[in-house]
Order: C-alpha cells, then structure tokens, then sequence
C-alpha cells in the first residue's frame, strides 16, 4: 500500500485499477478528463486505455469487453452521456457480464460545460444504478463498490461525481499490486447478446423486478448513512453533503442523512431516516431528485412530513452549492445561525472582469482574424463549435454566431444556408471535435448539395480539456506512435471540392484561401493548421519599434493579451509573446517585428 | 493543527505550486490535507484560485467565507476578490503588481491595483510584497509563486515551518530549478523578517 496525494478523478482512476478493471475508453471532458489520464499512468499488468474518438465509441468498446467478462470503466462528462446514451440505453435491458461502470462527471454551475443536467436523472431514465460519491476518498472506495454491483446484477452502473470532487485533492492509501481481473472470454449466445423486440420486453419487466431489490440492497449500503437524531432532518448527497457537514459535524440534534445511491432510491433506509422526523431540507445540486423521491415514498407511506428544496424554493434551482449556500439554507431551515462571521466588505472597489480570452500566440485567433477580413462587408453566417476557439466569440473578434454542441457548427451552417442562400454559411471546427462528431455533418452537406466552408482549426491537440492526443496526432494511450490520420484525405475521400491547407500565421495566405472558396459552390474546406502554443516552443518575440503611431490597430483588431500599453505607448509583453507575428502582419506602419537574435 | 489557506491569482502565474508545495510540506508533517484547486477554461487569463485545508476537521473541499487563516494574492484585484473568505484577524499577503485584463487594453479604466492595496489595508492585515524587488536577483517575477511562499512561512502564520517547505521544493521543483527557487524561498523568508507588514 501507498499514500497518493491525488485529484478526485486520480481517486477513480485508482480505484479503478484496484477493482481490477481490464479495459479503460473514454473522451475528453472536464471535469472528467484526468481519470483516464490516471489509469494510463499507474496502470500495471494488461489493461488497454484509450481515447476513443468521441463517447459513443468509448461505451460500445467497453460494453463487448464486458460482455467477455472483463472489468470495464468508461469516462465522460455529462454531456458526453448524452454522445453515448444511445448504446447505454440498449445496453441497459441487455445487461452485461463483467463489471462496468460509466463514469459520468456532472458539473454544477456550470463552470466549464453547456448544460446542468443530472446524470441521476439519466440513471432513472435508463433504470439502472447511481453512485454519488461525496470526497476524492470516499469515490475511491465507492468505484470499487460500483463494479461489484454491476456483476452483482449483471448491468452496466453509472457513477457520478461533480467538479468539486474530480477536482479536489486528497491522500489515498492505494494497492500498489492491483491486477485485473481474470476473465473468461465471450460466451456465443444470441439470445442474450442480440437485442430484439422480443427480448427488450422480456428484459424490461425483469429490470423493473430487480429494481426495488436493488433498491432494498442499497438500503444496507454503507455509504448511505445517517448521523444525529431530532425532528429535522437534512437529506443531501454527493459533494453536497461535504458543505452540509462543515456545519453539522456538531449539530447532533439534526439528522444528516447522506444518499449515496440515488438510483434505484434506497425506500427502507429513507424510511429509517425519516422515523420521527417532522420537517426534511433536501440539500442538493442540479435536479431536485432526492426531494422527489421522498415525496413518492412519504405519499406512498402516508408520512405526516414536510419536505422542503428546489421544488419549493428553499434551494436555488439552478447553480452549484457551496460550504456558505449550506450554512444559509440550512441555518434558515433550523432557526438558527451556523453561519461564520467574515468581515463586512460593503464598500469593496470595482473589480476588474477577467473573461477567458484565446492564449496570446493562439492560431486560432488568426485563422478566425484571416476569415473575418475576407468577408467583410459581405454577409456571413460564423457557425462555432466546442474547443477553446468558442472564446473566438469575445471582442474584438466577434467571430462565433453560434455554439450548440459538439460538431452541431458543421450541420447548423447547412440550416443558415437553407434559410438565407444569399449569404455565406461558414463552420468553424477544432480537429479533435472533427473526428469525434463532424465527419457526419460533411457527408450530410455534400449529399444534400448545400453550400458552406468547412473551416478545420488543426492545432494537433485537444487543447481545452488538457492536449489529450487524438486520430490526427500520432500518439495513443497506450503510447504507441501510430499512423496519423489525415484530415484533408478524408475530406478529399468524401468529395469535397475544394480543400485548401494554408498557415493561419500566413495572414494573406489564409484571406487568399477564404476568399477563394467563397467564390465557388459547394462544400469547401480550410484547414487552418498551425501547432496549439502550449505544446510548440516560441522562436521569436515581437517588439513595438519607435516607428509606432500609437494608432492602435493592433489591440481593436485582435485583442492579443500580450498587446498592452505601458505608460500610454503600446508595447508587447515579454512573458506572454509566442512570436506568432499575427500584429506585425496588421500594423500599418511596419512598427512591429521579431528578431530571434535579440 | 487546522488552518485554511487560501491561494489566488491569475492563470499562469504559478498559484499551484505554491498550493502544492503548503500541501505536501503539511502531509509530510503528518497533517490531513485537502486541497481544490481552478482547472479548465477560466485557467486561460481567468482568476484561479486554490483552496488548502490542513486538519481533519474539514469536510468542504472549498474554504467557507470567513474561515481562511491566511491568503497569499498574486494580484491586488484577487485579494479583494477573495476577501470574503478571510477569518476576522486573518492575514493577507499581497503582490504589489497589478495583471489587467484583455479588456483592460480595450477600454482603459486605469485598473492600476492601488485601490485595491489601499482597500486591503483598511481591512485587515496585510503585508504588501513587492515583487519587482524581491524577484530582482533572480531575472524573472516567475520565481514570486516561491518567494510570496517564503514570506508566507517567514511570518510564522502558515504554521509549518521554513525547513520542511525547503525540503519539498528539493523533491518537487525540477533539480535545474530547484537551486534558484530556494533561493528565491528563502529572500521571501528574509523579506518576512524584514517586517513590511502595514
């Protein structure tokens, strides 16, 4: 055994590889992106961890790995779960034969994604098992729960922590000897593996017979618990019950009661919980599901009990939680104050914003600076996507219309077209959203005759979620250096038109490029392609020479972060400047340049 | 020992180090450890924060408003920013050098952080660091992420002591690093002693 002080989602990962899993897919997403990562790093033995090219990949390669008999484990964020909910959904009434668990890592707020939604309520939804572990220690020691419930029932469990436990550190004693697990291969059978009409309804009312065992098992399950006793009680779960604890740990006139396994609803347990209880707050995040499930078991037991949370209005409906949200809504429900007493800062001066921008040097600034400048005075439509270049919607580049969901910029171009064929439809796409979900977009297109330039940002990395490598990289995660796929040939192999590669940094290069495909009909493709900076090395840096007028061009245009002015001059800060030279290419007096002598 | 730290700044200037640094120094003395640190979009030229936590009594990964022994800000907007989460008789220790943002570059609204120096103060607490000077020997403020450590420890307020911090930039900073940000460990020590608490 060894002490790790790790992430969350290290504790996983570790626990994980202590349950013995066999084989690790996933997709990039925070926040559950460095689970995968983990396993990769500690791995011992033969375990196969991979990216796979977007989450729906990811769920069936683990599902057959599982239906072999080998433990399973598949990582993504929440809205990652609904890329993969077609295979769980029918994976769910054709159960599975090793362990799996699908980690789907939700994220209050929220802080980094598009939606809030529960992936409880995807658990209820496919009507299978939920985790909701609390601490980084308590989901190292839950994953390995969660895999013996799977075998237990012979389904596929969801396990879902928020952000503030995948990003939370703390020390884990791990087993540092853990070996997957043995396995005993595929068993041909095709009336378990072959998914029918006949066989869905036969599975269905199994599952819904099972359910309520499942449920009553959770009632024993020792991560549900209950702490201290009185006429009021707290119902939470998840990182939620961590800030409802800050407060109660000596409160033991309160009944704190933690729901470890929301799905399917621990009744008995909840029961136990509520025996003499007069008024329930139900402290959670995202939908109110607990709440909701203790109003089906008071009116089905007829209990003379108050239930209070989001559907009254006691807890915000929308946002996370926090260690002071709970001091506050629960020294409301009590009738008394927990709350701690920090200064009074009333009269605090206004602080500065400070939005996520595009990294100083991002190629991705040039790429949308060369389209933007092409089409001016002209009428467009700037379709975005998911990656760091939504941030190319902020001033002063302006340049993301929409942004919907991973790959939708590629088809959504196609709907402007259809609504307004005057105008030109563009798609902005990173390469790794490429492969995970816009390939199906240019085929639609091309097969539909509409007219749109595809614009790929190839920065050779999944930049945003943390530089994972990807089909176009070369690398993989079982760190093997493997054949890179080509962008361009499958563009070509589909039939687009025109493809043209050009070096976004290569600022008339790359208006040439636009305006060209904007001058034909059809699909038309740009391959922007220039490295991400975090992962390339800088060669020169910019300087201001006294040439400058102090006309500004340089920041109204493109808003770089390494453009300031000092003292009322413009000048380039040192510490931020790639030397990508985008500024030296716009300033109209030739004032600005790079000298890798200097 | 419970004591809450809090670490914030502004992406890329090295806050989480530093965290790692207070957390694996109180680990190493036997101390329960949590930390939550910012990670994601708002690391790009965002505000970043990391929450310490050392003792075992701590169940929320983040600090509660009015719980932090101490803050270390890189920036004086993100001491102000973060204030709330500072026990009454807490201390603030605070880079003098204000980062604007993008939208500074914009439109100029002479954000220039002496407001912010000049409101901590009024508040609570402070020792104002300044960073140009204390980083002067080493070429780069990109060692202040060490050295605002240093002032840290030199006050006797973090509650683990300067050799076992020293100790952990050994095994955790890079060997070609490691001698400059010792050094620049123990100026901060020295600055601390130096006494510039206002």
């Amino acid at each position: 055994m060894r002490k790790e002080y790790v992430m969350g989602n290290g504790a996983i990962a570790l626990g994980a590889l202590a349950a013995g899993v066999s084989l690790v897919s996933g997709y990039p997403g925070t926040p559950s992106s460095e689970i995968l990562e983990t396993v990769s790093k500690y791995k011992k033995g033969d375990v196969h961890v991979e990216w796979s090219v977007n989450e729906k990949a990811a769920m069936e390669v683990a599902a057959s790995a599982s239906y072999s008999g080998a433990r399973t484990l598949v990582t993504m964020k929440q809205v990652g779960l609904n890329v993969a909910s077609d295979p769980l959904m029918s994976l769910a009434y054709v159960g599975v034969k090793g362990g799996m668990v699908v980690v789907s890592a939700d994220d209050p707020g929220p802080i980094s994604s598009q939606t809030e939604q529960d992936t409880r309520m995807f658990a209820s939804f496919c009507r299978i098992p939920v985790f909701d572990p609390s601490s980084p220690e308590e989901a190292y020691a839950m994953i390995q729960d969660a895999f013996d419930y799977s075998e237990k029932y012979s389904t596929p469990v969801l396990f879902r922590p928020t952000t503030r436990v995948c990003h939370a550190y703390a020390s884990i004693e791990t087993d540092e000897a853990a070996k997957p697990k043995q396995y005993e291969g595929f068993v041909k059978d095709s009336k378990k593996w072959v998914i029918f009409p006949r066989l869905s309804y036969l599975n269905h009312a199994m599952i819904e017979q099972r359910n309520p065992k499942i449920g009553r098992d959770f009632s024993g399950y020792t991560g549900n618990t209950m702490a201290g006793d009185g006429k009021k009680a707290i119902f939470t779960g998840g990182i939620s019950y961590s800030y409802a604890k800050e407060y109660l740990k000596d409160c033991p006139d309160v009944r704190l009661c933690k729901i470890s396994t929301p799905y399917p609803f621990p009744e008995q347990f909840a029961l136990t919980c509520l025996d003499g209880v007069e008024e329930v707050l139900c402290f959670e995040e995202l939908s109110p599901f607990i709440e909701s499930e203790l109003l089906k078991v008071a009116g089905t037991h007829n209990l003379p009990v108050k239930i209070y949370g989001k559907i009254t209005g006691h807890i915000p409906a929308s946002g996370e939680n926090s260690a002071d949200s709970a001091a506050k809504a629960i020294s409301a429900f009590l009738g008394r104050n927990l709350e701690h007493s920090g200064m009074d800062l009333p009269d605090a001066p206004t602080l500065p914003v400070r939005p996520p921008v595009l990294c100083a040097g991002c190629p991705h600034r040039a790429s949308f600076y060369a389209v933007k400048k092409a089409m001016e005075g002209k009428k467009s439509y700037f379709c975005g996507d998911i990656g760091c270049y939504t941030l190319g919607n902020a001033m002063p580049l302006d340049m993301v219309d929409t942004c919907l969901c991973m790959g939708a910029g590629i088809t959504m171009a196609q709907g402007f077209h259809w609504t307004d064929p005057e105008s030109t439809c563009f798609a902005f796409v990173g390469d790794s959203t490429f492969f995970a979900s816009g390939m199906t977009g240019v085929v639609n297109a091309i097969y539909n005759e509409a007219d749109m330039i595809l614009c790929v940002l190839d920065n050779s990395t999944t930049a945003m979620t943390g530089h994972q490598p990807h089909p176009g990289t070369g690398r993989n995660m079982m760190g093997n250096v493997v054949d890179k796929i080509s962008i361009e040939k499958i563009l070509d192999g589909m039939g687009v038109g025109k493809i043209i590669t050009v070096d976004p940094l290569d600022l008339a290069a790359s208006i040439k490029a636009v305006q060209e495909c904007d001058s034909l009909k059809g699909v038309k493709a740009i391959i922007f392609k220039s490295p991400c900076i975090a992962i390339s090395k800088p060669e020169t840096q910019m300087k201001v020479s006294d040439k400058c007028i102090q006309c500004k061009k340089c920041i109204r245009e493109i808003g770089c972060p390494a453009l300031i002015t000092r003292d009322g001059s413009i000048c380039i800060d040192q510490g931020l400047c790639t030397g990508c030279g985008l500024c030296s290419q716009i300033c109209p007096v030739n004032a600005i340049g790079g000298d890798s002598n200097e | 020992m419970n004591k809450d730290i809090l670490v914030c700044g502004v992406g890329g200037q090295g806050t989480v180090l530093a965290s790692k640094l207070i957390a694996s120094a109180a680990m190493n003395l036997g101390y329960t450890v949590h930390s939550a640190e910012t990670i994601g979009m708002a690391q790009r030229g965002g505000c970043v924060t990391s929450h310490i936590r050392i003792g075992a009594k701590a169940y929320s990964p983040l600090i509660p408003h009015g719980s932090a022994d101490i803050i270390l800000a890189f920036e004086p907007a993100e001491a102000v920013r973060n204030l709330a989460y500072l026990k009454k008789g807490g201390l603030v220790i605070v880079n003098n050098v204000p980062v604007k943002p993008v939208t500074e570059s914009l439109n100029d609204t002479g954000y220039d952080g002496q407001d912010m120096l000049t409101y901590l103060q009024s508040k609570c607490e402070c020792i104002i660091v300044d960073a140009k000077k204390l980083c002067a020997d080493f070429g780069s403020t990109r060692y202040f992420n060490v050295a605002i450590l240093g002032v840290a420890a030199g006050s006797g307020r973090l509650g683990l002591d300067v050799q076992t911090i020293l100790a952990e930039i050994e095994t955790r900073v890079p060997a070609k690093f490691a001698e400059t940000n010792k050094a620049a460990f123990t100026a901060g020590v020295e600055y601390s002693a130096a006494d510039h608490r206002q």
